[in-house]
């Protein structure tokens, strides 16, 4: 590797070589050779999953290809609650999250051919859920335009207005169902495009880039708008989880 | 290092995705900044609440439903598109 570090860059590398034409073939080779490495190391770190070796997921969805419907349903057990929340919390519906899940792997199974396998077949079947979610959920609210790019001018929403400090312990402050209340409605008064980016990213642990590729944004416009999610998440949290002074029954 | 420049970092400071210089520029202005202190801790315990939270599972009942409902659905599928996967 030192040589090639060492190998005179030769943009011009079609002039003919004066010296020893061996060698210089053979520099110009390695500096082909470097280019290449130089291309795919710089291709792994955009995309960090295609030089991997074959996963078990890839080995699933390759038989699953070739028409073996228990490796589909494998991965149908592997990613039906997880496709069910995403569903769940995009169109706050529980018949229209069924249905998701539903339409989504189906559409998987009748599109798998067309998976190109140079990301996750996880991120490919989200990208795939979030769509049908998001049309569940215009078909719902027509009234409201449902994009990912909506509300992307309310920039001072996510600005902290309420600066306290919170309990340690805030989930203890209620009991679970009553936690389970306060969350859900809180999510659910995320605009459409913050919470789903919000879900794919912190709930269901998506990476930035996994999460940019699923919903079709950029990595900016995913980081921006989970800035903004989490910032508006935490300041409707601010009311119920905030210290209470001694003795204060409020709230 | 200003609280808004703070704010504009708060993501990739939580994810872990800052290099060393500007990482330490945050801890810094967390060292003396209450207000972004406190935000930060709060917004942390945000995101660990929900992840934590296990809204929406799916109950063992309704997925057996819906794995015979994609099943036989896919199974339609292949049979009326025999030459396709």
């Amino acid at each position: 590797m030192a040589n090639l570090t060492t190998s005179p860059a030769r943009p011009g590398s079609n002039d003919p070589p004066k010296k020893s034409p061996t060698k210089y073939n053979s520099i110009s080779a390695i500096g082909r050779v470097a280019g290449k490495i130089c291309i795919k190391l710089r291709m792994s770190t955009i995309q960090p999953n295609v030089e991997q070796p074959v996963s078990e997921e890839m080995a699933l969805v390759r038989r699953a290809k070739r028409g073996d419907d228990q490796a589909f349903e494998e991965l149908v057990r592997r990613y039906d609650r997880n496709v069910f929340r995403i569903a769940q919390h995009i169109t706050q519906n529980r018949e229209d999250a069924e249905d998701v899940v539903q339409e989504a792997f189906l559409k998987a199974y009748s599109n798998l051919e067309k998976f190109q396998e140079q990301s996750k077949f996880y991120t490919w079947l989200v990208r795939i859920a979030v769509n049908e979610a998001l049309m569940k959920l215009r078909r719902r609210k027509p009234e409201r335009t449902v994009s990912l790019d909506e509300d992307v001018k309310t920039e001072d929403d996510s600005l902290p207005r309420e600066v306290a400090d919170w309990s340690p312990n805030p989930e203890q402050m209620y009991n679970q169902a009553q936690l389970r209340d306060i969350l859900t409605r809180t999510i659910q008064g995320l605009p459409a495009g913050f919470r789903t980016v919000f879900v794919l990213r912190d709930v269901e642990g998506l990476s930035t880039e996994e999460t940019a590729e699923a919903l079709e944004l950029s990595i900016p416009a995913v980081k921006s708008r989970l800035l903004r999610a989490r910032l508006q998440l935490r300041e409707r949290l601010n009311r119920y989880f905030q210290k209470r002074a001694s003795g204060d029954g409020d709230q | 290092m200003k609280c808004s420049e703070f704010l504009n970092e708060l993501t990739n400071y939580l994810d872990g995705a800052l290099d060393a210089r500007t990482k330490s520029e945050l801890d810094d202005h967390l060292a003396w900044c209450h207000n972004c202190y406190v935000v930060c801790d709060t917004t942390r315990k945000t995101i660990e609440i929900y992840r934590n939270s296990e809204l929406y599972e799916l109950p063992e009942d309704l997925r057996a439903r819906l794995h015979t409902a994609i099943m036989t659905k896919c199974s339609g599928h292949k049979k009326s598109n025999p030459a396709g996967s």
